[in-house]
Protein backbone atom coordinates (compact mmCIF):
# COMPACT_ATOMS: atom_id res chain seq x y z
CA UNK A 1 0.00 0.00 0.00
CA UNK A 2 1.15 3.31 -1.05
CA UNK A 3 2.10 5.83 1.88
CA UNK A 4 3.47 9.44 1.71
CA UNK A 5 7.21 9.64 3.26
CA UNK A 6 6.25 11.67 6.01
CA UNK A 7 3.87 9.25 7.68
CA UNK A 8 5.57 7.68 11.16
CA UNK A 9 7.61 4.08 10.39
CA UNK A 10 5.71 0.81 10.18
CA UNK A 11 7.08 0.26 13.59
CA UNK A 12 5.52 3.13 15.58
CA UNK A 13 2.01 2.53 13.59
CA UNK A 14 2.35 -1.68 14.55
CA UNK A 15 2.95 -0.62 18.50
CA UNK A 16 -0.44 2.02 18.38
CA UNK A 17 -2.23 -0.83 16.40
CA UNK A 18 -1.26 -3.43 18.96
CA UNK A 19 -2.15 -1.00 21.76
CA UNK A 20 -5.66 0.13 20.14
CA UNK A 21 -6.34 -3.68 19.94
CA UNK A 22 -6.12 -4.69 23.78
CA UNK A 23 -6.73 -1.23 25.11
CA UNK A 24 -10.53 -2.29 22.87
CA UNK A 25 -10.97 -5.81 24.52
CA UNK A 26 -13.79 -5.81 26.86
CA UNK A 27 -12.54 -7.93 29.13
CA UNK A 28 -9.28 -5.88 30.04
CA UNK A 29 -11.07 -3.84 32.75
CA UNK A 30 -12.19 -7.13 34.46
CA UNK A 31 -8.56 -8.67 34.24
CA UNK A 32 -6.94 -5.30 35.85
CA UNK A 33 -8.87 -5.64 38.73
CA UNK A 34 -8.40 -9.08 39.15
CA UNK A 35 -4.67 -8.95 39.25
CA UNK A 36 -4.79 -5.82 41.26
CA UNK A 37 -7.42 -7.78 43.98
CA UNK A 38 -5.23 -11.08 43.93
CA UNK A 39 -2.14 -8.52 45.04
CA UNK A 40 -3.96 -6.86 47.51
CA UNK A 41 -5.63 -10.12 48.96
CA UNK A 42 -2.64 -11.70 49.03
CA UNK A 43 -0.90 -9.06 51.35
CA UNK A 44 -3.64 -8.54 53.51
CA UNK A 45 -4.48 -12.45 54.39
CA UNK A 46 -0.38 -12.77 54.79
CA UNK A 47 0.23 -14.82 51.74
CA UNK A 48 -2.53 -16.87 52.96
CA UNK A 49 -4.48 -16.33 49.77
CA UNK A 50 -2.60 -18.10 46.96
CA UNK A 51 -1.80 -20.68 49.25
CA UNK A 52 -2.65 -23.91 47.78
CA UNK A 53 -5.92 -25.06 50.54
CA UNK A 54 -7.63 -21.44 49.75
CA UNK A 55 -6.99 -22.00 46.23
CA UNK A 56 -8.40 -25.38 46.54
CA UNK A 57 -11.64 -23.87 48.07
CA UNK A 58 -11.86 -20.67 45.15
CA UNK A 59 -11.36 -23.06 42.41
CA UNK A 60 -13.98 -25.73 43.59
CA UNK A 61 -16.87 -23.42 43.74
CA UNK A 62 -15.81 -20.99 40.58
CA UNK A 63 -17.69 -23.87 37.91
CA UNK A 64 -20.78 -23.27 39.40
CA UNK A 65 -21.20 -19.43 39.20
CA UNK A 66 -19.22 -19.41 35.96
CA UNK A 67 -20.83 -21.60 34.00
CA UNK A 68 -24.24 -20.10 34.93
CA UNK A 69 -22.11 -16.18 34.04
CA UNK A 70 -20.67 -17.95 30.32
CA UNK A 71 -24.53 -18.40 29.49
CA UNK A 72 -25.88 -15.41 30.55
CA UNK A 73 -22.62 -13.78 28.65
CA UNK A 74 -23.68 -15.57 25.54
CA UNK A 75 -27.10 -14.77 25.71
CA UNK A 76 -26.45 -10.65 26.65
CA UNK A 77 -24.29 -10.57 23.32
CA UNK A 78 -26.89 -11.80 21.51
CA UNK A 79 -28.64 -9.24 22.90
CA UNK A 80 -31.34 -10.54 25.13
CA UNK A 81 -31.27 -11.09 29.29
CA UNK A 82 -32.25 -14.38 31.50
CA UNK A 83 -33.40 -13.38 35.11
CA UNK A 84 -34.66 -16.76 35.57
CA UNK A 85 -30.90 -18.40 35.79
CA UNK A 86 -30.93 -18.76 39.52
CA UNK A 87 -34.42 -20.40 39.69
CA UNK A 88 -33.42 -23.17 37.33
CA UNK A 89 -30.43 -23.26 39.03
CA UNK A 90 -32.37 -25.11 41.54
CA UNK A 91 -35.24 -26.67 39.39
CA UNK A 92 -33.25 -28.77 37.22
CA UNK A 93 -31.29 -30.62 40.13
CA UNK A 94 -34.50 -30.49 42.03
CA UNK A 95 -36.30 -32.63 39.20
CA UNK A 96 -32.87 -34.85 39.14
CA UNK A 97 -33.32 -35.32 42.31
CA UNK A 98 -37.07 -35.93 43.20
CA UNK A 99 -36.86 -38.78 40.02
CA UNK A 100 -33.56 -40.37 41.80
CA UNK A 101 -35.77 -40.72 45.32
CA UNK A 102 -38.43 -42.40 43.33
CA UNK A 103 -36.34 -44.99 41.94
CA UNK A 104 -35.08 -43.88 38.56
CA UNK A 105 -31.05 -44.56 37.79
CA UNK A 106 -29.01 -41.76 37.74
CA UNK A 107 -28.44 -41.20 34.03
CA UNK A 108 -32.23 -40.91 32.36
CA UNK A 109 -33.27 -38.67 36.42
CA UNK A 110 -30.10 -36.13 35.08
CA UNK A 111 -31.35 -36.13 31.79
CA UNK A 112 -34.79 -35.40 32.63
CA UNK A 113 -33.45 -32.46 34.95
CA UNK A 114 -31.23 -31.21 32.12
CA UNK A 115 -34.40 -31.50 29.83
CA UNK A 116 -36.11 -29.20 31.80
CA UNK A 117 -33.44 -26.81 31.83
CA UNK A 118 -33.60 -26.63 28.17
CA UNK A 119 -37.67 -26.81 28.14
CA UNK A 120 -37.33 -23.60 30.03
CA UNK A 121 -34.91 -21.75 27.76
CA UNK A 122 -36.72 -23.08 25.23
CA UNK A 123 -40.27 -21.06 26.58
CA UNK A 124 -38.16 -18.43 27.75
CA UNK A 125 -36.95 -17.56 24.11
CA UNK A 126 -40.23 -18.40 22.64
CA UNK A 127 -42.76 -16.12 24.43
CA UNK A 128 -39.68 -13.74 23.99
CA UNK A 129 -39.24 -13.76 20.30
CA UNK A 130 -43.53 -14.32 19.07
CA UNK A 131 -44.80 -12.07 21.38
CA UNK A 132 -42.24 -9.27 20.63
CA UNK A 133 -41.92 -8.37 24.59
CA UNK A 134 -38.54 -7.47 26.48
CA UNK A 135 -36.98 -10.93 27.78
CA UNK A 136 -36.30 -9.02 31.10
CA UNK A 137 -40.37 -9.22 31.46
CA UNK A 138 -40.39 -12.76 30.50
CA UNK A 139 -37.57 -14.53 32.18
CA UNK A 140 -38.72 -12.09 35.56
CA UNK A 141 -41.58 -14.26 35.39
CA UNK A 142 -39.91 -16.93 34.57
CA UNK A 143 -37.89 -16.73 37.87
CA UNK A 144 -41.12 -16.76 40.03
CA UNK A 145 -42.55 -19.86 38.02
CA UNK A 146 -39.37 -22.24 38.10
CA UNK A 147 -38.65 -20.98 41.60
CA UNK A 148 -42.59 -21.79 42.40
CA UNK A 149 -42.26 -25.60 40.31
CA UNK A 150 -39.24 -26.07 42.46
CA UNK A 151 -40.71 -26.02 45.80
CA UNK A 152 -44.03 -27.54 44.61
CA UNK A 153 -42.01 -30.76 43.27
CA UNK A 154 -39.82 -31.19 46.24
CA UNK A 155 -42.99 -30.97 47.91
CA UNK A 156 -41.83 -29.05 50.98
CA UNK A 157 -39.26 -31.60 52.09
CA UNK A 158 -36.16 -31.60 49.78
CA UNK A 159 -35.79 -35.06 48.90
CA UNK A 160 -32.91 -36.95 50.24
CA UNK A 161 -30.40 -37.40 47.99
CA UNK A 162 -29.61 -41.31 47.43
CA UNK A 163 -25.86 -40.25 47.58
CA UNK A 164 -24.70 -44.13 46.35
CA UNK A 165 -26.22 -43.81 42.95
CA UNK A 166 -24.35 -40.59 42.17
CA UNK A 167 -21.11 -40.93 40.33
CA UNK A 168 -19.31 -38.60 42.26
CA UNK A 169 -15.83 -39.14 40.48
CA UNK A 170 -17.40 -37.63 37.57
CA UNK A 171 -18.04 -34.52 39.29
CA UNK A 172 -17.48 -33.44 42.59
CA UNK A 173 -14.31 -35.38 43.71
CA UNK A 174 -11.17 -33.41 44.04
CA UNK A 175 -8.31 -34.68 41.26
CA UNK A 176 -5.20 -32.88 40.30
CA UNK A 177 -1.58 -32.14 41.74
CA UNK A 178 -2.27 -31.89 45.40
CA UNK A 179 -6.06 -32.45 44.80
CA UNK A 180 -6.21 -28.88 43.47
CA UNK A 181 -9.62 -29.08 42.18
CA UNK A 182 -12.65 -30.80 41.62
CA UNK A 183 -13.91 -32.93 38.57
CA UNK A 184 -16.33 -30.12 38.06
CA UNK A 185 -13.40 -27.71 37.51
CA UNK A 186 -12.82 -29.76 33.95
CA UNK A 187 -16.04 -29.87 33.24
CA UNK A 188 -16.03 -26.11 33.07
CA UNK A 189 -12.38 -26.15 31.51
CA UNK A 190 -14.05 -28.09 28.82
CA UNK A 191 -17.78 -26.54 28.48
CA UNK A 192 -15.49 -22.73 28.39
CA UNK A 193 -13.55 -23.48 25.55
CA UNK A 194 -16.10 -24.59 23.73
CA UNK A 195 -18.18 -21.58 23.93
CA UNK A 196 -15.46 -19.98 23.18
CA UNK A 197 -15.25 -21.83 20.65
CA UNK A 198 -18.68 -21.31 19.28
CA UNK A 199 -18.63 -17.65 19.66
CA UNK A 200 -15.76 -16.75 17.84
CA UNK A 201 -15.27 -19.99 15.08
CA UNK A 202 -18.45 -20.82 14.49
CA UNK A 203 -21.18 -19.44 11.95
CA UNK A 204 -23.60 -19.57 14.58
CA UNK A 205 -21.21 -17.29 16.67
CA UNK A 206 -21.36 -14.98 14.32
CA UNK A 207 -25.02 -14.60 14.07
CA UNK A 208 -25.25 -14.46 17.93
CA UNK A 209 -22.70 -11.31 17.51
CA UNK A 210 -24.79 -9.82 14.72
CA UNK A 211 -27.76 -10.45 15.98
CA UNK A 212 -27.34 -8.45 19.49
CA UNK A 213 -25.05 -5.77 17.36
CA UNK A 214 -27.66 -5.04 15.15
CA UNK A 215 -30.66 -6.83 14.62
CA UNK A 216 -32.09 -5.03 11.34
CA UNK A 217 -28.72 -5.76 9.36
CA UNK A 218 -28.91 -9.54 10.28
CA UNK A 219 -32.17 -9.57 9.74
CA UNK A 220 -31.74 -8.14 6.55
CA UNK A 221 -28.40 -10.37 5.72
CA UNK A 222 -31.45 -13.59 6.15
CA UNK A 223 -29.73 -14.76 9.63
CA UNK A 224 -32.27 -16.68 11.45
CA UNK A 225 -32.50 -14.25 14.17
CA UNK A 226 -35.39 -15.67 16.37
CA UNK A 227 -34.32 -18.94 16.37
CA UNK A 228 -30.50 -18.02 17.11
CA UNK A 229 -32.00 -16.06 20.21
CA UNK A 230 -34.18 -19.05 21.04
CA UNK A 231 -30.66 -21.42 20.68
CA UNK A 232 -28.72 -18.86 23.13
CA UNK A 233 -31.91 -18.83 25.64
CA UNK A 234 -31.42 -22.74 25.96
CA UNK A 235 -27.97 -22.93 26.46
CA UNK A 236 -27.82 -20.43 28.99
CA UNK A 237 -30.96 -22.21 30.87
CA UNK A 238 -28.84 -25.68 30.33
CA UNK A 239 -25.85 -24.60 31.43
CA UNK A 240 -27.36 -22.82 34.82
CA UNK A 241 -28.92 -26.13 35.28
CA UNK A 242 -25.67 -28.66 35.01
CA UNK A 243 -24.04 -25.66 37.48
CA UNK A 244 -26.95 -26.03 39.81
CA UNK A 245 -26.70 -29.75 39.39
CA UNK A 246 -23.07 -29.66 40.53
CA UNK A 247 -23.68 -27.51 43.45
CA UNK A 248 -26.35 -29.86 44.77
CA UNK A 249 -23.68 -32.93 43.98
CA UNK A 250 -21.20 -31.05 46.10
CA UNK A 251 -23.99 -30.15 49.06
CA UNK A 252 -25.07 -33.75 48.67
CA UNK A 253 -29.02 -32.13 49.12
CA UNK A 254 -31.13 -30.38 47.45
CA UNK A 255 -32.60 -26.80 48.47
CA UNK A 256 -35.23 -25.34 46.91
CA UNK A 257 -33.53 -22.58 47.60
CA UNK A 258 -30.57 -22.77 46.20
CA UNK A 259 -28.93 -19.88 43.55
CA UNK A 260 -31.52 -17.27 44.82
CA UNK A 261 -30.00 -13.86 43.63
CA UNK A 262 -27.22 -15.77 40.94
CA UNK A 263 -29.09 -14.08 38.19
CA UNK A 264 -28.05 -10.76 39.56
CA UNK A 265 -24.35 -11.96 40.34
CA UNK A 266 -24.24 -13.80 37.00
CA UNK A 267 -25.41 -10.21 34.96
CA UNK A 268 -23.04 -8.30 37.04
CA UNK A 269 -19.53 -11.05 36.16
CA UNK A 270 -20.89 -10.27 32.28
CA UNK A 271 -20.92 -6.79 32.97
CA UNK A 272 -17.41 -6.94 34.95
CA UNK A 273 -16.11 -8.77 32.12
CA UNK A 274 -17.16 -6.20 29.27
CA UNK A 275 -20.20 -7.40 28.24
CA UNK A 276 -22.29 -4.34 26.91
CA UNK A 277 -25.89 -4.53 28.46
CA UNK A 278 -27.08 -2.99 24.48
CA UNK A 279 -25.73 -6.61 23.36
CA UNK A 280 -23.31 -7.16 20.14
CA UNK A 281 -19.97 -6.92 22.41
CA UNK A 282 -18.26 -9.00 24.71
CA UNK A 283 -16.62 -12.23 24.93
CA UNK A 284 -16.82 -15.72 27.17
CA UNK A 285 -13.47 -14.83 28.62
CA UNK A 286 -14.95 -11.91 30.12
CA UNK A 287 -17.88 -13.98 31.93
CA UNK A 288 -15.60 -15.96 33.29
CA UNK A 289 -13.20 -13.43 34.62
CA UNK A 290 -16.17 -11.41 36.09
CA UNK A 291 -17.34 -14.96 37.91
CA UNK A 292 -13.61 -15.09 38.98
CA UNK A 293 -13.85 -11.37 40.51
CA UNK A 294 -16.68 -12.27 42.47
CA UNK A 295 -15.30 -15.31 44.07
CA UNK A 296 -11.73 -13.77 44.62
CA UNK A 297 -13.95 -11.26 46.33
CA UNK A 298 -15.85 -13.62 48.66
CA UNK A 299 -13.22 -15.12 49.98
CA UNK A 300 -10.38 -12.94 49.42
CA UNK A 301 -13.11 -10.52 52.05
CA UNK A 302 -12.97 -13.35 54.66
CA UNK A 303 -9.77 -13.66 54.72
CA UNK A 304 -8.66 -10.11 54.93
CA UNK A 305 -11.12 -10.56 58.11
CA UNK A 306 -13.57 -7.82 56.93
CA UNK A 307 -17.05 -8.63 57.92
CA UNK A 308 -18.80 -10.58 55.28
CA UNK A 309 -21.68 -8.19 55.15
CA UNK A 310 -19.34 -6.04 52.78
CA UNK A 311 -19.19 -8.49 50.23
CA UNK A 312 -22.27 -6.96 48.28
CA UNK A 313 -21.10 -3.79 48.72
CA UNK A 314 -17.65 -4.73 47.14
CA UNK A 315 -19.26 -6.39 44.28
CA UNK A 316 -21.88 -3.41 43.83
CA UNK A 317 -19.13 -1.47 43.38
CA UNK A 318 -16.89 -3.40 41.23
CA UNK A 319 -19.26 -3.61 38.72
CA UNK A 320 -19.98 0.23 38.42
CA UNK A 321 -16.04 1.35 38.42
CA UNK A 322 -15.35 -1.94 35.90
CA UNK A 323 -18.30 -0.26 33.64
CA UNK A 324 -16.55 2.98 33.89
CA UNK A 325 -13.26 1.94 33.48
CA UNK A 326 -14.09 0.11 30.23
CA UNK A 327 -15.72 3.20 29.01
CA UNK A 328 -12.74 5.08 29.53
CA UNK A 329 -10.03 2.44 28.10
CA UNK A 330 -12.48 2.34 24.86
CA UNK A 331 -12.55 6.11 24.44
CA UNK A 332 -8.78 6.23 25.01
CA UNK A 333 -8.51 3.33 22.47
CA UNK A 334 -10.57 5.06 19.93
CA UNK A 335 -8.19 8.35 20.22
CA UNK A 336 -4.98 6.31 18.97
CA UNK A 337 -5.72 6.69 15.64
CA UNK A 338 -5.12 4.30 13.42
CA UNK A 339 -5.84 5.42 10.14
CA UNK A 340 -8.81 2.55 8.53
CA UNK A 341 -7.94 3.89 5.18
CA UNK A 342 -6.56 6.31 2.49
CA UNK B 1 -26.55 -7.16 -24.07
CA UNK B 2 -29.75 -8.36 -23.83
CA UNK B 3 -32.58 -6.00 -22.74
CA UNK B 4 -35.15 -8.69 -21.70
CA UNK B 5 -36.20 -8.45 -18.40
CA UNK B 6 -34.33 -9.48 -15.51
CA UNK B 7 -37.37 -8.56 -12.82
CA UNK B 8 -40.50 -8.58 -14.02
CA UNK B 9 -43.33 -7.43 -11.49
CA UNK B 10 -47.16 -8.01 -12.45
CA UNK B 11 -50.17 -6.45 -10.24
CA UNK B 12 -48.58 -5.95 -7.46
CA UNK B 13 -50.51 -5.08 -3.96
CA UNK B 14 -49.53 -4.59 -0.81
CA UNK B 15 -51.66 -3.80 2.11
CA UNK B 16 -50.04 -3.03 5.75
CA UNK B 17 -53.10 -3.33 8.14
CA UNK B 18 -55.32 -1.16 6.62
CA UNK B 19 -53.39 0.92 4.26
CA UNK B 20 -53.09 0.11 0.54
CA UNK B 21 -49.05 0.72 0.68
CA UNK B 22 -48.85 -0.39 -2.92
CA UNK B 23 -52.07 -0.73 -5.68
CA UNK B 24 -51.72 -2.95 -8.70
CA UNK B 25 -47.63 -2.66 -9.88
CA UNK B 26 -46.53 -3.67 -12.88
CA UNK B 27 -42.83 -3.25 -13.48
CA UNK B 28 -40.26 -4.82 -15.30
CA UNK B 29 -36.53 -4.22 -14.81
CA UNK B 30 -34.10 -4.73 -17.93
CA UNK B 31 -31.00 -6.65 -18.00
CA UNK B 32 -28.81 -3.71 -19.22
CA UNK B 33 -30.53 -1.06 -17.08
CA UNK B 34 -29.79 1.40 -14.22
CA UNK B 35 -33.49 2.16 -13.02
CA UNK B 36 -33.75 5.04 -10.71
CA UNK B 37 -36.90 4.62 -8.11
CA UNK B 38 -38.27 8.17 -7.24
CA UNK B 39 -40.48 9.33 -4.92
CA UNK B 40 -42.03 10.99 -1.60
CA UNK B 41 -41.91 9.61 1.81
CA UNK B 42 -44.92 6.70 1.72
CA UNK B 43 -44.93 6.62 -2.07
CA UNK B 44 -44.01 3.15 -2.10
CA UNK B 45 -40.85 2.52 -2.80
CA UNK B 46 -39.95 0.82 0.26
CA UNK B 47 -42.49 -1.22 -0.19
CA UNK B 48 -42.07 -2.50 -3.40
CA UNK B 49 -38.12 -2.63 -2.67
CA UNK B 50 -39.32 -4.79 0.32
CA UNK B 51 -41.06 -6.91 -1.37
CA UNK B 52 -38.65 -7.98 -4.21
CA UNK B 53 -35.63 -8.50 -1.54
CA UNK B 54 -37.35 -11.02 0.27
CA UNK B 55 -38.45 -9.23 3.57
CA UNK B 56 -42.39 -9.29 3.20
CA UNK B 57 -44.71 -10.93 0.83
CA UNK B 58 -47.21 -8.94 -1.73
CA UNK B 59 -50.65 -9.48 -0.66
CA UNK B 60 -51.35 -9.70 -4.10
CA UNK B 61 -49.72 -10.08 -7.21
CA UNK B 62 -46.53 -12.27 -9.05
CA UNK B 63 -42.62 -11.31 -9.07
CA UNK B 64 -40.93 -12.75 -11.72
CA UNK B 65 -36.95 -12.72 -11.46
CA UNK B 66 -35.23 -14.37 -15.24
CA UNK B 67 -38.97 -15.87 -16.19
CA UNK B 68 -39.56 -17.62 -13.85
CA UNK B 69 -42.41 -17.13 -11.15
CA UNK B 70 -41.00 -17.06 -7.34
CA UNK B 71 -41.75 -16.43 -4.02
CA UNK B 72 -39.04 -15.04 -1.76
CA UNK B 73 -40.03 -16.34 2.15
CA UNK B 74 -37.26 -14.21 3.50
CA UNK B 75 -33.99 -12.35 2.47
CA UNK B 76 -31.93 -15.55 2.21
CA UNK B 77 -34.01 -16.55 -0.77
CA UNK B 78 -33.98 -13.49 -2.31
CA UNK B 79 -30.06 -13.21 -1.66
CA UNK B 80 -29.55 -17.08 -2.73
CA UNK B 81 -31.27 -16.28 -6.10
CA UNK B 82 -28.97 -13.09 -6.84
CA UNK B 83 -30.90 -10.15 -5.46
CA UNK B 84 -28.32 -8.31 -3.22
CA UNK B 85 -30.41 -4.73 -1.44
CA UNK B 86 -28.24 -2.39 -0.15
CA UNK B 87 -30.11 -0.72 3.19
CA UNK B 88 -28.64 3.05 3.89
CA UNK B 89 -27.26 1.91 7.29
CA UNK B 90 -29.14 -1.79 7.97
CA UNK B 91 -26.81 -3.54 6.44
CA UNK B 92 -23.84 -3.65 8.82
CA UNK B 93 -23.04 -4.74 12.37
CA UNK B 94 -20.82 -1.64 13.54
CA UNK B 95 -19.42 -3.92 16.33
CA UNK B 96 -18.08 -6.66 13.71
CA UNK B 97 -15.02 -6.54 11.86
CA UNK B 98 -15.08 -6.12 8.06
CA UNK B 99 -14.51 -9.80 7.70
CA UNK B 100 -17.35 -10.58 9.43
CA UNK B 101 -19.42 -8.36 7.71
CA UNK B 102 -18.28 -9.62 4.17
CA UNK B 103 -19.66 -12.77 5.11
CA UNK B 104 -22.60 -12.40 7.80
CA UNK B 105 -25.12 -15.12 7.00
CA UNK B 106 -23.03 -16.91 3.89
CA UNK B 107 -19.83 -18.11 6.12
CA UNK B 108 -17.37 -20.12 4.39
CA UNK B 109 -16.73 -23.37 6.43
CA UNK B 110 -13.95 -25.69 6.95
CA UNK B 111 -16.80 -28.15 7.65
CA UNK B 112 -20.21 -28.24 8.90
CA UNK B 113 -22.68 -30.48 9.93
CA UNK B 114 -26.75 -29.28 9.67
CA UNK B 115 -25.63 -25.84 8.50
CA UNK B 116 -23.72 -25.24 11.58
CA UNK B 117 -20.03 -25.29 11.39
CA UNK B 118 -16.23 -23.94 11.74
CA UNK B 119 -15.24 -21.04 10.28
CA UNK B 120 -12.48 -20.71 7.19
CA UNK B 121 -11.52 -16.85 9.08
CA UNK B 122 -8.49 -17.40 6.62
CA UNK B 123 -10.33 -17.69 3.49
CA UNK B 124 -12.68 -14.92 4.87
CA UNK B 125 -9.65 -12.39 5.17
CA UNK B 126 -7.88 -13.03 2.48
CA UNK B 127 -11.16 -12.56 0.01
CA UNK B 128 -13.01 -9.92 2.04
CA UNK B 129 -9.46 -7.98 1.20
CA UNK B 130 -9.63 -8.87 -2.49
CA UNK B 131 -13.36 -7.98 -2.70
CA UNK B 132 -12.61 -4.65 -0.86
CA UNK B 133 -9.92 -3.62 -3.76
CA UNK B 134 -11.72 -5.08 -6.76
CA UNK B 135 -14.46 -1.80 -5.69
CA UNK B 136 -11.18 0.27 -5.58
CA UNK B 137 -11.83 0.79 -1.59
CA UNK B 138 -8.55 0.91 0.04
CA UNK B 139 -8.65 -0.22 3.55
CA UNK B 140 -5.84 -1.37 5.85
CA UNK B 141 -6.98 -4.34 7.54
CA UNK B 142 -10.28 -6.62 7.32
CA UNK B 143 -10.04 -6.60 11.07
CA UNK B 144 -11.08 -3.09 11.55
CA UNK B 145 -14.66 -2.46 13.06
CA UNK B 146 -17.25 -1.44 10.62
CA UNK B 147 -17.75 0.85 13.52
CA UNK B 148 -14.33 2.70 12.54
CA UNK B 149 -15.41 3.68 9.28
CA UNK B 150 -17.16 6.08 7.62
CA UNK B 151 -20.39 6.38 6.31
CA UNK B 152 -19.07 5.87 2.50
CA UNK B 153 -16.26 3.36 3.31
CA UNK B 154 -19.22 1.53 4.97
CA UNK B 155 -21.46 1.46 1.81
CA UNK B 156 -18.31 0.28 -0.23
CA UNK B 157 -18.19 -2.23 2.16
CA UNK B 158 -21.61 -3.62 1.62
CA UNK B 159 -20.89 -2.50 -2.51
CA UNK B 160 -18.14 -5.05 -2.36
CA UNK B 161 -19.89 -7.42 -0.54
CA UNK B 162 -22.77 -7.77 -2.63
CA UNK B 163 -20.22 -7.92 -5.93
CA UNK B 164 -18.49 -10.90 -4.31
CA UNK B 165 -21.43 -12.82 -3.88
CA UNK B 166 -22.02 -12.40 -8.04
CA UNK B 167 -25.61 -10.97 -7.27
CA UNK B 168 -27.28 -10.44 -10.69
CA UNK B 169 -29.37 -7.58 -9.59
CA UNK B 170 -28.71 -5.08 -7.00
CA UNK B 171 -31.01 -2.89 -4.82
CA UNK B 172 -29.27 0.37 -3.53
CA UNK B 173 -32.16 1.85 -0.77
CA UNK B 174 -31.18 5.67 -0.27
CA UNK B 175 -27.33 4.66 -0.13
CA UNK B 176 -26.24 7.85 -0.36
CA UNK B 177 -28.30 9.31 2.78
CA UNK B 178 -26.60 10.69 5.61
CA UNK B 179 -22.98 11.12 3.81
CA UNK B 180 -20.72 13.72 2.94
CA UNK B 181 -20.68 15.19 0.25
CA UNK B 182 -17.13 13.96 -1.25
CA UNK B 183 -18.22 10.46 0.52
CA UNK B 184 -22.11 10.59 -1.67
CA UNK B 185 -20.16 11.41 -4.81
CA UNK B 186 -17.83 7.87 -4.39
CA UNK B 187 -20.66 6.15 -4.08
CA UNK B 188 -22.83 7.47 -6.95
CA UNK B 189 -19.64 6.21 -8.49
CA UNK B 190 -19.90 2.78 -7.41
CA UNK B 191 -23.70 3.04 -8.91
CA UNK B 192 -22.42 4.04 -12.13
CA UNK B 193 -19.39 0.99 -12.04
CA UNK B 194 -22.81 -1.56 -11.80
CA UNK B 195 -22.98 -0.52 -15.64
CA UNK B 196 -19.77 -1.21 -16.80
CA UNK B 197 -19.60 -4.48 -14.93
CA UNK B 198 -23.09 -5.86 -16.32
CA UNK B 199 -25.40 -5.69 -13.19
CA UNK B 200 -28.86 -3.95 -13.20
CA UNK B 201 -29.07 -2.09 -10.51
CA UNK B 202 -32.46 -0.13 -8.67
CA UNK B 203 -31.43 2.88 -7.22
CA UNK B 204 -34.38 5.02 -4.62
CA UNK B 205 -33.11 8.07 -4.00
CA UNK B 206 -34.72 11.06 -2.58
CA UNK B 207 -32.69 13.36 -4.54
CA UNK B 208 -33.60 13.40 -7.87
CA UNK B 209 -29.94 14.95 -9.02
CA UNK B 210 -28.22 11.57 -7.71
CA UNK B 211 -30.92 9.19 -10.12
CA UNK B 212 -30.33 11.70 -13.09
CA UNK B 213 -26.35 11.31 -12.70
CA UNK B 214 -26.26 7.87 -12.74
CA UNK B 215 -29.34 5.76 -14.30
CA UNK B 216 -30.83 5.25 -17.57
CA UNK B 217 -34.53 4.85 -16.47
CA UNK B 218 -36.61 6.82 -14.44
CA UNK B 219 -39.85 5.44 -12.01
CA UNK B 220 -41.60 7.77 -10.04
CA UNK B 221 -44.10 6.23 -7.74
CA UNK B 222 -46.40 8.26 -5.86
CA UNK B 223 -49.05 7.32 -3.16
CA UNK B 224 -48.16 3.27 -3.79
CA UNK B 225 -48.65 3.94 -7.77
CA UNK B 226 -46.30 4.12 -10.63
CA UNK B 227 -47.28 7.65 -12.18
CA UNK B 228 -44.33 7.63 -14.48
CA UNK B 229 -41.99 5.16 -16.70
CA UNK B 230 -39.49 6.59 -19.13
CA UNK B 231 -36.11 6.48 -20.26
CA UNK B 232 -34.20 9.49 -18.90
CA UNK B 233 -33.56 10.83 -22.22
CA UNK B 234 -37.46 11.10 -22.86
CA UNK B 235 -37.99 12.99 -19.67
CA UNK B 236 -36.74 15.99 -17.31
CA UNK B 237 -36.64 16.95 -13.79
CA UNK B 238 -39.88 19.47 -13.80
CA UNK B 239 -41.86 16.60 -15.60
CA UNK B 240 -41.05 14.38 -12.40
CA UNK B 241 -41.36 16.88 -10.14
CA UNK B 242 -44.53 17.66 -11.62
CA UNK B 243 -46.19 14.11 -11.18
CA UNK B 244 -44.84 13.36 -7.70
Amino acid sequence: MRRPSNVPSNDTISMKRFFKIYLEKPELAGLVFLAILTIVFQARSGGVFLNGVNLQGILGLLPEVALVAMGVTLLMICGEFDLSVGSVFALTPMSMAVLLEAGWPFLPAISVGLFVAMAVGFVNGVLTVKFAIPSFITTLGMLFVARSLTVVISGGFPPLLPLNVIPKWLFVTYVGPGDMFRVSFIWFVVIAVGMTLLLSRTNFGNWVRATGGFLPAAKSMGIPTKRVKIACFMICSLLAGFAGTLQVMRLGAPLPSIGEGLELQAVAAAVIGGTALTGGIGTILGGIIGATLIRVIDNGLVLSQVDANWFKMALGALTVFAVILNAWLRKKAKSIKVETGK
Amino acid sequence: MNSDPIIQVKNLHKWYSGVHALKDVTLDFRRNETVGLVGDNGAGKSTLINLLSGMQSPTEGEIFFEGNKVSFKGPADAMEAGIETIYQYNSMVPTMSIARNMFIGREPMKYSIGGIGILDTKKMAVESVQAIADVDLHLRSPDALVGELSGGQRQGVAIARAMHFKSKVMILDEPTNHLAVKETQKVLGFIKSLKTIGIPGIFISHNIHHVFECCDRMVAMARGEVVLNKRVEDTNMTEILEVL
